[in-house]
């Protein structure tokens, strides 16, 4: 009998702390079965963010270092550069990676650093108890938006893809979507994507990942899915913004 | 080894290379420039890195990066560049990675001045970010000390697990001095510890600063305190010089202490006794010879370059056995030979004792 699922060897198996329903689980999954798929497990070196992840080093059976809030970038950048055959991630969340570690992105980004990013878009700060993010959509209500999201006085949510896409330095940026399968498994195929590039040394890659936050977002699981689909994908346009061959295509 | 002029700045850069040093993150500033102009053009020739970051935040994190994954590495600032570092540090230090920080200090609060200045030794030698932590501070006074003491730091850096600084200041950092320098360090061993993927190891290594659960941060604290009281009863290093038959003993570290050699060799010829007691390492101080020293009567003054911070240590290793004088400069100017000569002569006519 041919064995057709497996739990990843790139993931211990501790029990996650992540709330039901929550996407932070499909996506360290996704990065695990890559890590499988390369066979890298013995030469991968994450970077835990600050943020939901945080402990993402106890879930993950590769060697780990936890960066300060929105660092995880420059902590990559000294591994990668102490170990250039290694593979590095860092693996961040978008007030980790769009608002306090901004400049760590962008220039990490620029230098067409040799990592991969994975980067979890879930529109909140989900750790400290849903307070407004970067990417909280206009009129969406966080702890600190009450009222909505007021663009007149807080200005507009970041797209970070198409932000990076104006730099030369990257080599592959993707968005990508984790509300139901078949996105699941484009998004695996992405985030397999960004470790091949970064493997065959083709330079920075980023996947952005919609992600849900059905506790801040005060949804059922379900119904948080289908906010991604609805409210998040039209702000957020799923699909390549940058690869080496410059294919860009669009599937909101 | 050779011997040569270098200035300050460049004999502790080619210092740090030929301590193993490969990795080198930094920003500019004044007036510390010098180190990453010269790591610059010097890190290619030994297949090292050299990385302009795009702040000091990303520097000082980059090191926390290269540091945990096994290597040597530092990064060099000066004041306000050092104050953004502070979260890296701490991390760093509650991580137990070992790395280099060079402080080529400068004159504030604020923005400040270029001058010289020791008014960092606070955030120096009392932890400097969050939390509580100590770095080994090593004050080098010569052009030499600045060779001998990044290599030093380093070592200890690595025998502690704990990051160390050099604390020197612009005057230290431009002047010219003939240095001896070592030769280049072979390979280092690799670390069991270090971030370098698992290669067939059974568990993980994963470096960190997270106790999340109340028991793990006093683990990690308790950890952390045994070590610094092993720093302390092995690491403090001082120089003595005629502090035996002393009546006054003046107590500066780095350019001061320069300045008040002078002085004291012009008095030491008219008879006095004096002596000089220089703190090489800033932390641990060396409380306990300072206790010794009072306890046998003798009355301490403090010359520094700062409103009064490292003569706070001296007082409490004094602990009122004597009696403690300062002398302070806040212009970001360096005292002269000749303000330090009067100081101590007034001093010495009011105890009756010229
Ligand atoms: C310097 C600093 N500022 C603030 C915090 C508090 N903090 C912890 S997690 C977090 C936000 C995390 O949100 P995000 O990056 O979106 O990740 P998520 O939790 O949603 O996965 C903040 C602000 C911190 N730990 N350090
Ligand atoms: S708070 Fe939100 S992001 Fe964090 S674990 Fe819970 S659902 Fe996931």
């Amino acid at each position: 009998m041919k064995k057709v699922f497996s739990f990843p060897r790139a993931m211990t198996d501790k029990r996650t702390h992540y709330c039901p329903g929550c996407t932070h689980g499909i996506i360290h999954r996704l990065v695990a079965e890559a890590i499988d798929d390369f066979g890298i497990q013995e030469k991968t070196i994450g970077v835990a963010p600050v943020g939901c992840a945080v402990l993402a080093y106890d879930y993950f059976d590769v060697d780990f270092q936890e960066a300060a809030h929105g660092r995880a970038p420059a902590v990559a950048t000294g591994i990668k550069r102490v170990h250039p055959d290694s593979v590095v991630f860092a693996y961040q969340g978008d007030g980790d990676l769009a608002s306090i570690g901004a400049a760590e992105i962008i220039h990490a980004a620029t230098r067409g650093e040799k990592i991969t990013v994975i980067f979890v878009n879930n529109a909140v700060y989900g750790m400290t108890g849903g307070q407004m993010a970067p990417t909280t959509l206009p009129g969406q209500k966080t702890t600190t938006s009450p009222y909505g999201r007021d663009t007149a006085t807080v200005g507009y949510p970041i797209r970070v893809c198409e932000l990076l896409a104006t730099l030369d330095g990257p080599a592959y940026l993707e968005r990508v979507s984790v509300h139901d399968p078949k996105h699941i498994i484009k998004a695996g195929a992405a985030i397999r994507k960004a470790f091949d590039m970064q493997i065959k040394g083709a330079g920075f890659a980023l996947v952005e990942v919609l992600s849900s936050c059905p506790t801040n977002w005060g949804m059922t699981p379900k119904d948080a899915l289908r906010w991604v689909e609805e409210k998040m994908i039209p702000y957020y346009p799923l699909g390549v913004f940058r690869s080496p061959e410059e294919v860009t295509s669009c599937d909101a | 080894m050779e011997r040569v002029m270098m200035k300050g700045n460049e004999a502790l850069a080619e210092g740090a290379i030929r301590a193993g040093c490969r990795f080198f993150f930094g920003y500019p500033i004044t007036p510390q420039n010098e180190v990453p102009e010269y790591m610059a053009r010097r890190m290619p020739e030994v297949n090292g890195v050299f990385l302009q970051a795009e702040s000091e935040v990303s520097a000082i994190n980059m090191v926390y990066g290269a540091g945990g994954a096994g290597a040597r590495a530092m990064t060099s600032s000066s004041s306000p560049g050092i104050s953004l570092k502070q979260e890296g540090i701490s991390y760093i230090a509650g991580a137990e990675v070992p790395c280099v920080i060079v402080n080529v200090s400068r004159g504030g609060p604020g923005l400040g001045g270029l001058t010289p200045s020791q008014s960092d030794y606070f955030q120096a030698t009392k932890g400097g970010g969050h939390g509580d932590y100590h770095l080994i501070v090593f004050a080098p006074g010569t052009g030499q000390e600045m060779v001998d003491l990044i290599g030093l730091a380093f070592d200890k850096a690595e025998e502690y697990r704990n990051p160390t600084m050099i604390l020197s200041d612009a005057i230290m950092g431009q002047m010219m001095e003939p240095v001896v320098l070592p030769e280049m360090r072979p390979e280092l061993k690799e670390k069991s510890w270090a971030t370098t993927g698992k290669k067939g190891r059974v568990k993980p290594n994963v470096i960190n600063s997270l106790g999340i659960l109340d028991k793990d941060l006093e683990l990690m604290n308790i950890k952390l305190q045994e070590k610094y009281a092993r720093i302390e009863a092995n690491e403090v290093r001082y120089e003595a010089d005629g502090t035996d038959d002393a009546d006054l003993i003046v107590v500066a570290y780095g350019t001061t202490s320069r300045v008040v050699r002078s002085a004291l060799s012009m008095l030491r010829e008219e008879g006095k006794k004096v002596g000089l007691l220089r703190p090489i390492t800033l932390w641990p101080f060396p409380k306990k010879i300072l206790g010794d020293l009072a306890a046998k009567n003798k009355r301490f003054l403090v010359v520094e370059m700062s409103s009064g911070q490292l003569v706070e240590d001296v007082i409490l290793a004094v602990n009122d056995r004597s009696k403690v004088d300062f002398y302070g400069k806040l212009n970001g100017t360096i005292p002269t030979v000749r303000e330090v000569y009067e100081e101590i002569t007034s001093l010495l006519q009011k105890e009756g004792r010229a």
